[in-house]
């Protein structure tokens, strides 16, 4: 007979073949052998955490004592299984594509990252869980009671053994579960570890079945009659049980903390779904093939009054058949370590994510970026928070008194955790899903859980038995299993049916009445059109960030060895020679992932966000929301309108450049031309003023003619001199207007006769000089310099035979419109933009001036306010003087 | 000449045959789709089965058994079907553009 010491070897055998198997999973796994760890199967096999302890043992008790009942929990998850394209599909695909460490995490990040909500979903998870912990300590413990019972020593102790099972299995999962840190990293020993137990809890199950069912029945058509024969023989159905509990298995299949943990953060391949879609639910067919087989017999073998419970233990060990009792007991084991492990681990990521890091992060602030060792503090925080959801498994068995049927605190722990149903579905099908929404439905279906169902299941010590039956201060119509007077209800029932019903109503109206954030909006979108763009376009503005503040807040989190490796690559990629990468967009949403595997998605953002100062939900992410298709539409706008401003950029530069190198030329011909110009009059006075030294006897005639040479030429190098000196004083500034007062008319005189004095006259200049009887107040001379630079540029270059200068004015609100237009050639256009600069000559070979002309007078209509242009389109070349017709000191 | 007027209509032919491949890959995808709420229904059957208010017998345990295993295996022999047809047809049919109708 298997005396206890006997059983606690086992377990402990069997806990250290579990480490081997993790360990030699993430040893293969490392070193990139086995596919296998990702493989369909394994994945198929990790789904079937959902049978615990519960399905293990309970399910057969369920089968006892309400028939097929017990098939609601397994038919609802296969439902789910079979709609994969609908809903799993998605949901898989936004955890991928998000990073998603937890369904806390999950529900904040649609929600606009908001860590409200993910301590909202935290709380209830870790109550939800608490019952579904507690069952597998009180199943546990039963099935040792079972084999204390045979046990000679009598040693065994109930209370006792409960906390030592409690505490035993709080020491296995901080050892098991928190060995990595990044919670979104595949746990390949974790999950192939639960893929073992998954083989051998369904390998006792079929054994303890196949011997019931031909040991000791006899065979199917034997069974089948004892079946019909038995108390249960005559099964009625509960139609509101029947539906509530399939919906209610399906609901929470998908919302369950462990289950969410293993199909959507540990899958590894989408689709793995298709062959789960059929895989899972054959393996559920298989667990509960047997059941009620085992139930009928237990009911037939096992004496009045023992615990259908345990029929899986007390049949065999009726029979004498201690081994395969003892495969039963490991597979009771098996169901509850696994199950223990995974939400372990999944409710300590989040609560060490959501609630501890959180405050970690606000106690932290102010102290430059983040000091001290965020790794250590967040293990830390798992480690212990699993050791608290233990002691609440623990505290609430104690108070339900662990009579209960484990099925019946399975239930609460599933009406529990559906709470977040809405606000999951809502989520990822309905963009007006908001924050709010999400907070009032989970508050309103959590409290009227804990209200109609924790409590009252808790017995008189947490609620009052007057409460019970008349209601708070006798408000009959709020008596928790009769709210609103309906009685009769299976309490189950009407708990699933008010609080998710009110949670849903809740949550759709406050998210109609609310107004969603713009990163909430985002976030909708992304969640919601998932298949459309599974790239977040969230951005950063890294501009301000530091990155080596990043470096040592990732080193803090992720370990050294990681985090340099992540931004070694990253520089690699940015193709830097520098020891640290840009702080680019890109690069800061890749971090944040990272880190968001390792803290959860709301802190990982609030951390880059203290370093970086801020996220950046622009415009166009703002547009991104509008519009499905707004992300393609702009991010090619965007280009569009890059593309654009680089041709103007590089046409302007194209232009400057040709203009460059023109006034370069010009210069160059400027010097070759002001030293010709200097030179040949210098060569005439040297020549001339030689021969009157040297040769005698000239006749006065000649010394007059030589000496007037000498001076034309002395006059033609001051002209250039004055000019260039000209040019010089208007271009710094310094040059002091005169101003004073006249009509243009008599400028226009003026200019006209001293520009053609003293030349053949061969210009005709034709004025009308009625329009012409504009006062000006302005610097006359300079003006007039100006008129007669254009007026004589015209008689040297006009080329027309008869050559014509139309000068006309008008007055143009304020200011005086002069234009010169002659009738020859005009400028060729690539030389006009160059006739006002300095040097500039249209046509070296026209030597007349040195090409200061223009420049000199574009300088002097900039001092007197107005402007010269050239006037294209007027025949031939036409200037146009603009200027005010009373010149004001602000006009400068 | 008959060659040369034989080559278009061979070459339309296999986009002919593609349609239809991917048109019966829709069917099937439908058909995949519509199983959930197939089986919601052939499940809420039971509730049409006696229960315990009225006076009447109630079903037959094993009878009981039988039907909802029996479609709980066609569930997932039919979920099992179409996960199979899905993959060796698309597969098959690579130049189908819409390839995130059914993921690879």
């Amino acid at each position: 007979m298997a005396t206890l010491n006997v059983l606690i070897l086992v377990c402990l055998a069997y806990v250290v073949l579990l480490f081997g198997v993790a360990f030699a999973a993430d040893r293969m796994a490392a070193a990139g052998r086995g596919a296998w760890l990702r493989s369909p199967l394994i994945y198929t096999l990790s789904l079937s955490i959902y049978c615990t302890a519960w399905t293990f043992y309970g399910a057969v008790g369920n089968a006892a004592r309400s028939g097929l009942e017990f098939v609601t929990i397994y038919l609802g998850p296969t439902l789910v299984m079979v709609s994969w394209w609908w809903g799993l599909r998605k949901l898989v695909r936004v955890g991928r594509s998000q990073r998603v460490t937890s369904i806390a995490d999950l529900i904040s990040s649609r929600y606009g990252k908001s860590n409200t909500l993910a301590i909202c979903v935290t709380i209830l998870a870790v109550l939800g869980g608490t019952p579904y912990i507690a069952l597998q300590l009180q199943s546990i413990t039963l099935s040792f009671s079972i084999f204390a019972e045979a046990d000679p020593s009598g040693l065994y102790r109930e209370g006792s053994s409960v906390f030592w099972v409690a505490a035993g299995l709080a020491v296995f999962a901080i050892l098991f579960g928190t060995r990595n840190l990044d919670a979104n990293e595949r746990h390949h020993g974790v999950v192939t570890a639960i893929a073992l137990e998954s083989v051998v809890k369904l390998f006792a199950l079929l054994a303890v079945g196949a011997f019931v069912v031909w040991g000791v029945a006899g065979g199917v058509g034997p069974m089948m009659d004892r079946i019909d024969a038995s108390e249960i023989g005559q099964w009625h159905v509960d139609a509101g049980r029947w539906t509530t509990f399939i919906f209610l298995s399906a609901a929470a299949f998908i919302c369950l903390p462990r289950m969410f943990q293993v199909m959507v953060v540990e899958n590894a391949d989408e689709g793995h779904l298709r062959t789960a879609a059929w895989a899972f639910p054959l393996y559920l067919l298989l667990m509960s093939l047997f059941v009620v087989p085992i139930a009928v017999v237990g009911l037939d073998l096992m004496p009045e009054g023992s615990n259908p419970d345990l029929f899986v233990l007390t049949v065999p060990l009726s029979q004498g058949n201690d081994w395969l009792a003892m495969l039963s007991f490991i597979g009771g084991f098996s169901s509850a370590t696994s199950m223990v492990i995974v939400t372990a681990m999944a409710l300590s990521t989040m609560v060490s994510n959501h609630l501890v890091m959180p405050i970690w992060l606000s106690t932290q602030e102010g102290s430059g970026s983040v000091s001290g060792d965020v790794r250590n503090v967040v293990l830390m925080a798992r480690r212990v928070s699993i050791a608290v959801i233990m002691a609440l498994g623990f505290f609430y068995y104690r108070l339900s008194g662990g009579g209960a049927a484990l099925a019946s605190i399975g239930l609460v722990a599933f009406a529990g955790i559906s709470q977040i149903l809405p606000a999951l579905v809502g989520g990822l099908f309905w963009r007006g899903a908001t924050r709010t929404g999400a907070l009032v439905g989970l508050t309103v279906g959590f409290l009227l859980w804990i209200y109609t169902l924790l409590l009252p299941g808790m017995g008189g010590t947490l609620i009052s038995d007057s409460v019970l039956q008349n209601g708070p201060f006798a408000w009959g119509w709020l008596r928790p299993q009769a709210l609103f007077g309906i009685e009769g209800m299976d309490p189950m029932v009407h708990t699933v049916m008010w609080s998710l019903s009110l949670n849903t109503v809740a949550f759709c109206v406050a998210s109609l009445l609310s107004f969603p954030s713009p990163l909430e909006r985002l976030q909708g979108a992304q969640f919601v059109n998932v298949f459309d763009h599974s790239v977040a376009p969230r951005g950063w503005t890294g501009s301000v960030a530091q990155s080596e503040d990043l470096m040592i807040m990732t080193q803090r989190i992720l370990g050294a060895g990681p985090a340099q490796d992540f931004f070694q690559a990253e520089v690699e990629q940015q193709g830097g020679r520098s020891n640290l990468p840009e702080p680019t967009p890109a690069f800061l949403e890749r971090l944040e992932r990272e880190l968001s595997g390792s803290v959860g998605a709301a802190t990982a953002h609030a951390m880059i966000g203290q370093i970086v100062g801020g996220s950046s939900v622009s415009v166009e992410d703002l547009l991104a929301v509008a519009d499905e298709s707004a992300q393609m539409l702009e991010y090619s706008s965007q280009l569009e309108v890059k593309s654009a401003e680089l041709s103007r950029t590089a046409r302007q530069l194209r232009e400057a450049n040709t203009k460059l190198t023109q006034i370069s030329e010009q210069k160059d011909s400027f010097l070759s031309q002001v030293s010709h110009e200097l030179r040949t009059p210098m060569t005439s006075i040297r020549a001339f003023s030689e021969i009157m030294r040297d040769t005698d006897g000239l006749s006065a005639e000649e010394q007059t003619r030589y000496a007037a040479i000498i001076h034309d030429e002395a006059l033609r190098l001051t002209r250039l001199l004055d000019d260039l000196l000209d040019l010089s004083v208007l271009e710094s500034g310094q040059v002091s207007l005169n101003v004073g007062g006249d009509t243009l008319r008599s400028v226009l005189d003026r200019a006209v006769s001293s520009a053609l004095a003293g030349t053949g006259q061969t210009l005709t200049v034709r004025r009308s000089k009625a329009s012409e009887r504009i006062p000006l107040q302005t610097d006359l001379d300079r003006l007039g310099q100006v008129f007669i630079n254009l007026i004589s540029n015209a008689q040297k270059y006009c080329d027309a035979e008869e050559p014509e200068l139309t000068i006309s004015a008008h007055d143009v609100g304020g200011q005086v419109v002069i234009d010169f237009a002659d009738n020859g050639s005009g400028i060729p256009p690539e030389a006009r933009s160059m006739v006002f600069e300095k040097f500039a000559r249209v046509g070296v070979d026209k030597a007349g001036g040195a090409g200061l002309g223009l420049a000199i007078c574009r300088e002097i209509m900039q001092r007197l306010g107005g402007e010269i242009t050239y006037l294209p389109g007027q025949g031939g070349a036409a200037f146009r003087v603009r200027l005010p017709l009373a010149y004001r000191q602000a006009a400068q | 000449m008959s060659t040369g007027e034989d080559r278009p209509p061979s070459g339309v032919r296999p986009s002919l045959f593609l349609e239809r491949q991917s048109y019966r890959r829709r069917r099937l995808s439908d058909a995949a789709r519509l199983l959930p709420f197939f089986g919601a229904a052939l499940l809420a059957i039971p509730l049409l089965w006696p229960d315990a208010s009225g006076a009447q017998e109630g079903v037959p345990l094993s009878s009981a058994i039988f039907y909802i295993f029996a479609c709980w295996a066609g569930l997932i022999l039919a979920s099992l079907v179409f996960g199979f047809a899905a993959r060796r047809m698309a597969k098959h049919d690579d130049s189908e553009p819409e390839t995130d109708r059914w993921p690879r």
